[in-house]
């Protein structure tokens, strides 16, 4: 069999999910070796008509990262979903939405705003924001369409796999793409990490109590933290228990509770409700008023527990009616 | 939908409401027994205690085409399961504040406790807040993008890459 074609694609995304893949280091020249990459515009001089001119289904594997907000993103996702055998979402931003995502808490319009007029750093005496078409006297120059909300992959293509982290750990990928070599891809629309929960395998387990307890969520600034205790136990907002596993526990070895990024394991629908679900029942209160001052303790708890996944919530972004009451017609 | 008359408006709201097994439920069936009458606008469902009511369901039916959700269990101490309750109060709490900042209006979800022996006050909370719903008008939910909605302009694409001498 020839060698397996490979692309790689960025699209609303950091740069870290490419990091992922220059992490993988010697090993990356294993892969250089098994496969050809025919298109990696963050690394290598490729162009969106190398993509156009390949035939259809040309691609064995391609993998893309970050989220859909603009319209140019979207028509190089449905370039690829048709250039491509396998499309694999690499990374947080392409899996649930990512921290682009979080942009879906506010409208497209005040987030021009707050970005082009508002914010301490912006000079924009002119007050120009971008459009989709602008007319110069050397004629009119065009930029894509910035859209109302944030996507994920799989809401504007259909995606086969899904390699999940904020980067994804680099074993995850190197499984991946060892399972595209070997032939040994699970069933389509798998996410390709074990489908049990952080605490699993966590080194802290032990420590964890079975019936947790909690009278103040603190940040990790704000104490000490035990290195070897459950950082849930600590009062930290550790998602491990909503969290899938696959990154080694990385964030609780470094003293740090988990974000929630790997996302949800397959039995739940919605990561941050599942999570506000957990958070609210360990809550060590009956009484009302109390209950309101520890929840006052949660700084920003819809970015906590949505951090990665609120396109793919069931309310995916903000009502309409919220978004036409800051001046934006709805979508 | 099976409900009576049309508003003015024709807006007629969907409320699905989680009615706890061993009282709002049974109160609601006391209500039906009594003869009196609510609105027609809410769907019953019965869970074995407020504290099996994920706040996943609220929003999947929110998602659904509900116009509002109401929750009903046993008042504070009377919990079959001793604390279901507490934590469905607190779960109701956090979900809250994320509703809110969705844009989800307050008086679209509501939590009540309500003892088997009274059937009265279903009546009252589902007529009282059908018609806090009512006067709020449809939930309008960000849509969510699916690859279909693409089809066609996919299909557009095709032939706008078709005229560039590409195969399709
Ligand atoms: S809650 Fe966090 S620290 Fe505790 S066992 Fe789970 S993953 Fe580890
Ligand atoms: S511990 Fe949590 S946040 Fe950290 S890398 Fe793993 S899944 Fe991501
Ligand atoms: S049994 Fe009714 S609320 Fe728990």
């Amino acid at each position: 069999m020839s060698k397996p074609k490979v692309g790689f694609n960025w699209l609303a995304s950091c740069g870290g999910c490419e990091e992922a893949v220059v992490d993988l280091e010697e090993a990356i020249l294993d892969v250089v070796e098994a496969v050809d990459i025919v298109f990696w515009p963050c690394a290598m001089d490729f162009k969106k008509d190398d993509v156009r001119s390949m035939a259809d289904g040309e691609m064995d594997v391609c993998f893309v990262n970050g989220a859909i907000r603009t319209s140019e993103e979207e028509e190089m996702s449905r370039l690829l979903r048709k250039k491509t055998k396998i499309l694999i979402a690499f990374g947080s931003c392409s899996h649930m939405g990512g921290i682009p995502g979080l942009g879906n808490f506010y409208s497209s319009e005040s987030i021009l705003k707050s970005s082009f007029l508002e914010s301490p750093s912006t000079v924009n005496a002119e007050g120009v924001i971008p459009k989709t078409e602008t007319k110069r006297s050397e004629g009119i120059l065009t930029l894509p369409a910035f859209q109302e909300t944030a996507k994920s992959l799989d809401q504007v293509v259909e995606v086969d796999y899904y390699v999940p982290g904020c980067p994804p750990p680099v074993k995850l990928l190197k499984d991946a793409v060892q399972a595209v070599l070997e032939n040994k891809l699970p069933p389509k629309g798998a996410v390709l990490a074990p489908d049990v929960a952080q605490c699993t395998d966590c080194p802290r387990q032990d420590t964890k109590p079975e019936k947790l307890e909690i009278k103040e969520f603190k940040r990790p600034f704000e104490i000490e933290i035990d290195p070897k205790k459950c950082l849930l136990a600590q009062g930290l907002m550790c998602l491990g228990p909503v969290t899938r596993s696959g990154c080694d526990s990385a964030c609780m070895k470094a003293n740090m509770p988990c974000t929630g990024c790997l996302g949800p394991t397959s039995r739940v629908k919605d990561f941050g409700a599942k999570a506000m679900a957990g958070f609210a029942s360990i809550i060590d209160s009956t009484d009302e008023e109390e209950i309101d001052r520890l929840l006052d303790s949660i700084v920003d708890p819809e970015g906590t527990f949505y951090r990665y996944s609120l396109p793919k919530s069931y309310m995916h972004a903000i009502c309409t009616t919220m978004r036409n009451g800051s001046g934006k017609k709805g979508a | 939908m099976s409900n009576g008359e049309k508003t003015p408006t024709g807006f007629e709201p969907r409320i699905v409401a989680f009615f706890c097994n061993w009282c709002t439920y049974t109160a609601s069936d006391l209500t039906g027994i009594s003869r009196l009458i609510y609105a027609p606008n809410v769907r019953v469902i019965r869970v074995m205690c407020s504290g099996r009511i994920d706040p996943q369901f609220i929003l999947a039916a929110l998602r659904e085409g509900a116009d509002g959700v109401l929750i009903g269990g046993c008042h504070p101490g009377d919990c079959h399961y001793q604390e279901g309750n507490y934590k469905a109060l607190r779960r109701f709490k956090l979900l809250k504040r994320f509703l809110n900042r969705m844009g989800v209006e307050d008086e679209r979800i509501r939590l009540e406790w309500i003892a088997a022996s009274e059937g009265d006050k279903v009546q009252k909370v589902v007529n009282e807040m059908t018609e806090q719903v009512r006067k709020l008008g449809p939930l309008h939910l960000a849509p969510i993008a699916t690859p279909e909605a693409f089809e066609h302009e996919d299909k557009q694409e095709l032939v706008a890459a078709g005229a560039e001498g590409e195969s399709s």
